[in-house]
């Protein structure tokens, strides 16, 4: 009884479990990659480098391209 | 069990990710594109060598499908990106719910992945920036992202060690120094990009980055409160209101 009324101001938020990083890691590096590939195609294919030939990826995301912040031509 | 709420979570990442690049893609078209048109009247009337042939894609569609497939595959990828990297942070970077964490978690790649790289690198409208460096501009660009993600990361571990000797409040204004010191030496080394031309409208240029800062605070703030909502009833399947309406029938069954 007296534990129970020593600690009436422990009323915290419930902070959620953490996930092991053995479970997270498989996701991590598969998805990691695969959104990488998804950011490179909208901010640096056909500029500095390129893996399809010609200029229909850049003049495409043209305008997102300078909006967003990345360099371009 | 666990394996499905990374799934869970990181397919949620993705769809509030979809759900920002939305609303940033309405900045972004309603700031965003009267600017670049402006620059785009710029560079034709001060064009010397600029080839002008068949335009392979038309400005209708670059401001249009063009820009909404950048805004959204960007805001998607993100978002995957966050998803996993909240994955990592539950419960490990101090006493924050889901949505807490969220929020927070959105405000640091707000900061490290745009902010940060924006101060010593800002977005350009078009005609800004000579097309023979773009190799170089490209490189440094995605260097101090990927710096400014790393110290970040390294930031907040540091903090999180620093938390039982020193207590949270002053672990976090050390660790935060640490930020800001190692980032100052990052900028300090790294070399300059300035390939304004002469005559460029001050004003334009200017517009033009606010434009730009929009577009990305739109993205991660709602990217925040969205994917905390929806990772809140991932982690939390028995939704509060619920459980509390079940204790209050139990109690006084005529309330209701």
């Amino acid at each position: 009884m007296a534990q129970s009324v020593a600690q009436p101001t422990a009323t915290p938020t419930a902070v959620p479990a953490k996930l092991p990083i053995g479970t997270i890691a498989p996701w991590a590096v598969f998805f990691g990659i695969l959104m990488l590939v998804l950011l490179y195609f909208v901010g640096a294919e056909q500029g500095a480098t390129a893996v399809v030939s010609g200029e229909n990826v850049h003049e495409w995301v043209h305008d997102a391209r300078h909006l967003l912040g990345f360099p371009c031509h | 069990m666990n394996s499905a709420i990374v799934r869970n979570l990181l397919v949620r990442g993705m769809l509030a990710g979809l759900a920002a690049g939305l609303l940033a893609l309405v900045v972004a078209y309603f700031l965003g594109e009267p600017r670049v048109d402006s620059a785009i009247g710029y560079e034709e009337a001060h064009s010397h060598a600029h080839e002008h042939g068949v335009e392979a894609v038309s400005r209708t569609m670059q401001s249009t499908g063009g820009l909404a497939t950048g805004v959204l595959v960007y805001g998607v990828a993100f978002g995957g990106i966050a998803a996993l990297a909240y994955c990592f942070a539950l419960g490990r970077i101090g006493r924050f719910g889901p949505r807490a964490s969220a929020l927070l978690l959105s405000v640091a790649g707000l900061l490290a992945v745009y902010v940060v790289p924006f101060l010593k690198y800002p977005a350009n409208p078009p005609s800004v920036g000579d097309p023979d460096t773009i190799g170089k501009r490209t490189t440094l660009y995605f260097l101090m992202m990927v710096l400014s993600v790393l110290l970040a990361v390294a930031t907040v571990i540091l903090g999180k060690r620093l938390a039982p000797r020193l207590g949270n409040w002053n672990a976090t204004i050390a660790a935060g120094a640490f930020f800001v010191l190692t980032i100052g030496l990052a900028y300090a080394f790294l070399p300059a990009v300035n390939e304004v031309p002469k005559d460029f409208s001050g004003t334009l240029l200017w517009q033009f980055r606010l434009a730009a800062l929009a577009i990305q605070l739109t993205l991660w703030t709602a990217f925040g409160l969205v994917f905390g909502f929806l990772a809140e009833r991932v982690l939390a399947p028995k939704p509060a209101a619920a459980g509390g309406q079940e204790v209050t029938a139990g109690a006084t069954p005529v309330a209701r």
